[in-house]
Order: C-alpha cells, then structure tokens, then sequence
C-alpha cells in the first residue's frame, strides 16, 4: 500500500492503451457499424421503394382491368346494336321484297283479270247473238245490230 | 491460508501486500520480502504484480477488440465481432449520453477505462489463496492479484484523466480562459483567493474521488474475501464449530461474490462515466 513508481507506470500504462484503442480498434469497428447501418437503411428504403411500386402496379393493372372491361361492355353493346339494325334492315327489306311480291302477284291478277275481260268482251257478242238468236228464233244478221252489240261489250269493263 | 504459522493478523497483512521490487537496504535491487522493506524502499519501487496483472489484462483486452477490428465484416456478425460491436455501442450510447462537445478521443477512452477496469476488478473473483499460494510455491513472497486494489493503480489513471482535464480545459478555453475560471467565480474578481481556494479544490477533488472511489470499493470487497476466508481457515478440526465455520465460508464467499459482480460492473461504470463527465466539464465553456 505505499505510493510508488508504480503510479507512473500505471499512467504509462493507461495512455499506451487509450492511444492504441483510439488508433486500431474504435475507428475500423464503428466504420464497419456505420457502414452497416448505411446498409440496412438502404435495404430499408429499397424495400420502400418496392412496396410502393407495387402499389402503382396493382392500381394500375386495375385501371387496365377496368379499361378493358369497359371496352368489352362497349363492344357488346356495339354488337347488340349492330345485330338488332341487321334485323331491323332485315326486316324493312322484307317488307319491301314481300311488298313487291305482293304487287308483282296483284299486277298479274289485274292482268288475268283483264285477259279474261278481253275474253269475255271478244266473246259477249257471239254469246249474245247466239242467245238472242235461240230467243227469236231466228237468225239475227250481226252487221245490222253491231252498234248494239259494240254498246254492250263496252258496258263489260 | 498460506501457511500454518501465520496468525489471522499476519494472514491478512500478507494478503494485502504487493510484490515491490525496488532498491533494498543492503544496497542492492531486488525484491522485498517484508511489508517493511517495501515501504523502506520509498517512491521509486515498482509493485510487480499491480504492474504485470494491468499491463496483461489491458493486452488482452486490446487484443480481443483489436482481432475483433482485424476481421470485421458489415454482413452478419460472428460471436466475438457481435460482442466487440455491443461493447463498442454500449460505450458510444454512454459517452453521447454525457458528452456533448465533440472529441474524437472520448469514445475509446471511455472503452479503454470501461473493458481495463472491469478486468482488474475481475480479478477479484478469483480466489483469494490461489494466486499467492501458487507464487509461494514459485518463490515469490507476494502476489496481489487484484491491481484496482493498489492505490498506485487507480491513482495512475486518475491522474492520467487529470491530465486530460488539464490538457483540454486549456485547449479549449485558453490559458486564460481556464485560469478565469478558477479565480473569478463564484464571487467575482474581488474574491479571488476565496475563488481560487473553491475551485481549486473542486478540480483536485476530481482526480482524487475518482482514484479513491474505485479503489476503496475493490480494497474492501478484497478484505471482506479475505475474512470470510479467515472462517474456514479457523477450522482446526472435526468439531461441530469447525464444520460450520467451514460451511459459513463455503456460503459467503458464494454470496459476497455474486454481490461482488454488481461491485466490479458498477465501478468500472462509474469510472468510465465520471470521466467522461470530466472530460464534457473541460470541453465546455463555464456557465
């Protein structure tokens, strides 16, 4: 328990050591920790940063989604409407073609009808004179009573 | 005990006495085999085992943390660099905790006194007769294991802080900063020796506290260890005492030693921290 040189040493001692922490040991460790945290806030902001991509990826994959889907109730709707104006012209063109049908087949019977006029028109007078004839009893000469028989082919119209 | 001759008296003087190597009586150099020869060898002795157990503890210390810095890796730490890496922001918590000028030396000072101090309070848990048993049988009269329980230990690295306190209180503030603030306050430039008297002894209370806090508290703690080995070394035979004197040591060794634990941590934080304080005091301009 004396006081001695010992105190010197000690203090020699002591400064030895802080120098040599001080120079090889705190500066590499705490470069290395530094570093590492460095590091792991990078990893961390990445992460982030990632994260947040993603987010816009999905919204905006979404918006796609929806955008097509749009479209494709569009398109159909188009088609819908497409398909109910083929049958609408379908139909008016129908009409128009059954329509001339129909007048073509009015036109023919009008024409029939007329044919059969004419028949009967070229006919009437020999039937009448025949008629009158078996009446009379007797034979009646066409000639002199043609403006007779003209009057009454006219009234067969 | 280390011998049977010896009575408690003798037992404990002997456990508390450094192994002193200086400039005998007769004329020659060499090493004091009585407590008396070594205080008749007065300032300019050396105590071999203080000197020996810190400069070896120290090596090792610095050589742990210096592998550790050798090999480091910012990937994954390993066991020892996971160890190195706790101390080290350990200790950078600690000193920016109550350090708050900047100064590159602050840090491993701190890590130096903190991991030195613990290892020499350490020694502590060892056994008080192994080591000077085992040096009785090598020859050597002494061998005081525990350096922070050598005055001249902590003496030399309070006042190795005292310099620093000293060096940056001037760097900082000036030579005539750092005498102003030692003369003209608390009570002005017209009580000055009054000023210098307060702050003088403020400043000298510093190294002193620091030195005599640590070692008390390891000094004592070593005497209790040696009295509680007192105990079992009473034992003289068979008897029903004897055996519990024995069972008594067995118990408290255990017990002071896992209190001892606290000691020997607390200590070295309480060094480690004062120090920094010190050296936050030297840094900063006064009030």
């Amino acid at each position: 328990m004396n006081i001695n040189a010992t105190l010197l040493a000690q203090t020699i001692m002591f400064a030895l050591f802080v120098w040599f922490c001080m120079k090889f040991v705190w500066p590499p460790i705490m470069a290395a920790l530094e570093q590492r945290k460095k590091h792991i806030a990078d990893g961390l902001a990445d992460a982030e940063r990632a994260k947040h991509d993603l987010e816009l990826a999905s919204k905006r994959s979404a918006e796609l989604l929806r955008e097509a889907k749009e479209k494709v109730s569009e398109i159909v709707a188009n088609g819908e409407k497409r398909a109910s104006e083929i049958v609408e012209t379908a139909k008016t063109q129908a009409k128009v073609e059954g329509d001339r049908i129909i007048a073509g087949a009015k036109a023919e019977i009008d024409q029939e009808v007329f044919r059969a006029k004419e028949q009967l028109r070229t006919q009437v007078s020999t039937i009448a004179l025949a008629g009158a004839s078996k009446i009379l009893g007797r034979e009646i000469d066409a000639k002199a009573h043609s403006d007779l028989l003209d009057k009454l082919v006219a009234e067969i119209k | 005990m280390s011998s049977e001759a010896h009575t408690s008296a003798e037992y404990i003087k002997h456990h508390l006495q450094n192994l002193t190597y200086g400039h005998l009586q007769n004329g020659t150099w060499g090493i004091a085999h009585t407590p008396e020869e070594a205080k008749a060898m007065g300032f300019w002795a050396l105590n071999l085992d203080t000197v020996l157990m810190s400069l070896l503890l120290g090596t090792i210390i610095m050589f742990v943390f210096h592998r550790a810095a050798k090999s480091i890796s910012t990937g994954t730490p390993s066991g020892l660099q996971n160890f190195c890496e706790w101390a080290i922001e350990f200790i950078d918590t600690s000193v920016r905790g109550s350090f708050t000028a900047k100064n590159d030396m602050i840090a491993p000072l701190a890590l130096t006194i903190f991991f030195w101090v613990f290892a020499m309070n350490l020694m502590d848990l060892l056994p008080v007769d192994y080591v000077p048993m085992l040096m009785h049988e090598l020859g050597v009269p002494f061998f005081k294991v525990v350096p922070s329980t050598d005055p001249n230990a902590t003496f030399g690295m309070a006042i190795g802080v005292f310099l620093l306190v000293l060096y940056y209180s001037i760097k900082m503030k000036g030579l005539g900063g750092f005498a102003g603030e030692l003369t003209l306050q608390p009570f002005g430039k017209w009580g000055m020796p009054v000023n210098l008297l307060l702050e003088g002894v403020n400043l000298i209370a510093k190294p002193i506290s620091l030195a005599l806090r640590l070692f008390g508290n390891m000094y004592a703690g070593e005497m209790i260890f040696i009295l509680i080995a007192l105990m079992g070394g009473a034992w003289a035979g068979a008897t029903l005492g004897g055996a519990t004197l024995y069972g008594s040591q067995i118990l408290l060794s255990l017990g002071w030693a896992i209190f001892h634990i606290l000691i020997v941590t607390l200590q070295a934080f309480i060094f480690m921290t004062l120090t920094v304080v010190y050296m936050d005091m030297a840094h900063q301009e006064h009030h």
